[in-house]
């Protein structure tokens, strides 16, 4: 989890990049067709057509405005199929996307602020988003399933976390809580891109703003890391870490409603992949992650089987594209899980040494087998949709 | 990867300057003479300083080559056991440097390939000059033990002895092999040790890689030679790049040095790299008087005691016994002479607040033994041993320059030893 700071802009930041990868790859199926000129201004928000047929969809936008503003394309529920942010008074901006048939809204945001100004769209007919391998449809398919999974099997493993600590019980809460955050490791890319539930459970310390972490004022931050410093720094329970525990337990339901909604294309699987080994290399590796409970391990662990998940599910097509990668990723993953195996006793179980025992030349050579993994794992959206 | 016949992106300075060949050299040079505003009037390579160094020869380009302004050097530890996949990183990093060095992005480019992937290439040299950027391998003693190589170990790649006065860091010293890139800007030396250590995700990882600024030493005689941290030129006498007779006798790695299993070295060198620290501050508080004593130079001209000119032939008794250049020169070491490559160093302040500053030795020679390991004994009486300390060390084998397209970085090698890859 990123800064709050960055959160929003970064939860849709990956939208947008997974829906732009998507029309890319699509883009054969463009024309001129699928071209909606967007006038914004301080007050207004025109299109130059309401109704466009599906497929690929190019905004050409123009701030007339005196205010930086942003424009997006919502589905029905406010989630981001594309976006474009600081656009420029007098500037003008071209975003594209694939979007399939029915409701949507182009919304312009002012000032960046708000909920924008927007209108109705309708992409119609049956679309012309290309066919794709029904390989990589039924991978979806699957991984769709295995997120909605990781979701439902979190919630009575969160259950028991909250429980533990509502009755003030620092030990039992203490043991419950990494196994509570394996399914949502497991499948952070999906849950990142419902950009409001990843900050409510998931912020660091380092992600409040200067003065938000103050002991009055910290009521934004919650979630399992400030359960985490309340259990290993505190030591102690309150009736906030009750209220907290609560709130964990509602925001992960919501995850657990909206997880099977999620937007999920095979390059965003592969991708995705890839963003799970980024996480470990920036926040695991470093110890940055569980900087009060040590339990890194854990989460790296479950980082690298989600990303091990994606990949088998896309293997059978990116293995007949480009043999090679596929080789290289199946050595690369059995690396990095025999050197993880090196710090747990039982290979069944997710009981990790404290990162706090892995020493400058063991975070090392984790740090090198997580490049030696993430670098080809890079190539394997191109290896899907080539 | 397929590098070499992939085509090049659009890079416009790059590319172009490239495109038209040694017009377009020539042209690029020119353009430079203007633009290379931080070649200092000294530079000795201000003709060509934003040119290409050809890449291909009998000895790799980075050591005779006239020293450019910045270095990024990085040393890798081996993390593969398979020797074909190691093998095919050497050929990979070859064909990636033979591109960079002529200013061409690596592989297929930064921009415009599969919007699905991260580029080939990184992207930050995209519109720099080529820099006279030069990149060099060599092969250290732990890589021997590997692959099969144990009886192409040469002789003279001697595991460094203890010196005195050594406070080794281990993660700053040793790694199987390096790559030293020099060129006339920063950004071109990091994006190449940059990509090179991407390549080898998996293959190699970098064990401890430094940055240097400001050669300390020329190989150029009509220059000045450069001054080192402490405010003093050192190393005047430096073998140059013209000078063939002793680049023979003193640097490069002749037939006779060599044993059938150690002829891959023949065209190749000896490199000794060192990490000195400097005292910076109590050299600073140092009397005038006292850090000439210690060089046996002045500071302002760089003439040797008594004499009046930096390259006035030194009178060695004139100076302390314990000063610097007296204990250094070769006629204090039975002759023994090195290349030297030196580039300063800052990595901003210690804990303490101190400068983390000092001298990145490089030193290249036909035999460590004859070379580097008497003069470093010497210098164990060194009056500047007070303010410098050496805190990391390795030494590589470098192997001859690649001779052509086909040719790769460890060939003769790789070639020699007992199991062909």
């Amino acid at each position: 989890m990123r800064p709050l700071r960055f959160s929003v802009v970064t939860a849709a930041a990956t939208v947008a990049a997974l829906t732009a990868v998507t029309g890319c790859t699509e883009k054969s199926s463009a024309g001129a067709d699928g071209v909606i000129a967007v006038t914004a201004t301080d007050t207004g928000c025109e299109v130059s057509k309401k109704e466009f047929p599906a497929g690929h969809v190019e905004l050409d936008i123009e701030n007339k405005g005196s205010k930086v503003t942003e424009v997006y394309i919502l589905f029905p529920d406010d989630r981001v199929v594309t976006e474009r942010e600081n656009i420029g008074p007098g500037t003008k901006q071209k975003v594209t996307a694939e979007v399939k048939a029915g409701e949507y809204q182009i919304a312009c945001k002012p000032g960046m602020k708000g909920d924008g100004i927007r209108q109705d769209v309708t992409a119609t007919g049956s679309g012309k988003v290309a066919e794709r391998d029904p390989r990589l449809d039924k991978a979806v398919a699957s991984y769709r399933k295995y997120a909605q999974t990781q979701a439902d099997e979190t919630i009575p493993l969160v259950k028991v976390f909250a429980e533990a600590v509502k009755d003030g019980d620092v030990e039992a809460a203490k043991k419950a809580y990494a196994p509570s955050r394996i399914g949502w490791e497991r499948t952070e890319p999906v849950a990142e891109s419902f950009g409001d539930i990843d900050p409510k459970v998931d912020l660091r310390e380092d992600g409040l703003e200067e003065g938000r972490a103050d002991e009055n004022t910290e009521k934004d931050w919650t979630g399992w890391h400030r359960l985490e410093r309340s259990l290993w720094k505190d030591g102690k329970l309150t009736d906030r870490d009750s209220e907290l525990a609560d709130q964990l337990v509602t925001d992960l339901e919501d995850w657990q409603n909206r997880v099977g909604k999620a937007e999920i294309t095979p390059t965003s699987m592969a991708n995705g992949a890839k963003e799970l080994l980024d996480e470990v290399a920036t926040g695991k590796v470093t110890g940055e992650e569980e900087r009060y409970s040590h339990t890194d391990l854990v989460d790296f662990k479950a980082n690298v089987e989600g990303a091990e998940e994606s990949y088998e599910l896309l293997k059978s097509v990116a293995a007949e594209n480009d043999p090679e990668l596929t080789k290289e990723l199946d050595q690369q993953f059995a690396a990095l899980d025999t050197l993880l195996d090196k710090y747990r006793a039982d290979k069944t179980g997710y009981d990790f040494v404290s990162y706090e025992k892995v020493g400058a030349d063991g975070r090392k050579e984790l740090s090198d087998a997580v490049n030696a993994l993430a670098e080809p794992l890079s190539q394997l959206a191109a290896a899907v949709v080539k | 990867m397929n590098a070499e016949d992939s085509p090049n992106p659009p890079t416009p300075s790059r590319r172009s300057l490239i495109g038209w060949g040694g017009a377009g050299l020539a042209l690029g040079a020119a353009a430079a003479g203007g633009a290379v505003a931080v070649a200092r009037t000294d530079d000795d390579a201000a003709p060509t300083a934003g040119a290409a160094v050809a890449f291909h020869g009998t000895h790799q380009a980075g050591i005779a080559t006239a020293v450019q302004d910045r270095l990024h050097f990085a040393a890798f530890d081996v993390k593969t056991d398979d020797r074909a996949e190691f093998v095919a990183m050497l050929k990979d990093w070859t064909a990636a440097a033979r591109r960079m060095t002529a200013g061409k992005a690596v592989g297929e480019g930064a921009y415009g390939g599969l919007a699905e992937a991260p580029p080939d290439d990184t992207g930050e040299a995209l519109g720099l000059r080529p820099s006279r950027l030069t990149l060099t391998i060599g092969f250290g003693p732990s890589l021997f033990d590997r692959f099969g190589l144990a009886e192409q170990r040469p002789e003279a790649l001697v595991d460094l002895p203890q010196f005195a006065g050594d406070n080794l860091d281990k993660a700053r010293s040793g790694g199987d092999l390096c790559i030293q890139a020099c060129a006339d800007d920063p950004q071109v030396a990091v994006h190449a040790i940059r990509n090179l250590a991407r390549i080898g995700f998996g293959k190699v990882s970098v064990r401890w890689s430094q940055l240097g600024f400001g050669k300390t030493s020329s190989t150029t005689p009509e220059a000045q030679t450069p001054r080192n941290l402490m405010g003093f030129k050192d190393g005047t006498r430096n073998i140059a790049g013209t000078e063939t007779a002793r680049l023979k006798k003193h640097v490069w790695v002749g037939e006779k040095d060599v044993d059938e299993k150690s002829a891959w070295m023949t065209g190749g060198s000896y490199l000794v790299a060192r990490r000195i620290r400097m005292h910076i501050e109590t050299w600073d508080r140092t009397s005038l008087q006292e850090q000439e004593d210690i060089f046996g130079r002045d500071k302002g001209e760089g003439a040797p005691v008594g004499k009046a000119k930096e390259r006035d032939e030194p009178f060695l008794k004139a100076m302390l016994p314990d000063a610097h250049v007296r204990l250094a020169h070769p006629d204090s070491n039975d002759g023994a002479t090195i290349l030297r490559r030196g580039y300063s160093f800052t990595d901003g302040t210690d804990g303490l607040g101190r400068l983390d500053a000092g001298l990145f030795f490089l030193a290249y020679q036909r035999d460590v033994r004859t070379g580097f390991v008497p003069i470093q004994r010497k210098l164990a009486t060194d009056a500047l041993n007070e303010y410098i300390q050496h805190v990391g060390s390795a030494i590589f084998a470098v192997p001859p320059g690649v001779r052509d397209a086909d040719d790769w970085w460890g060939r003769a090698l790789f070639s020699a030893s007992t199991t062909e890859a």
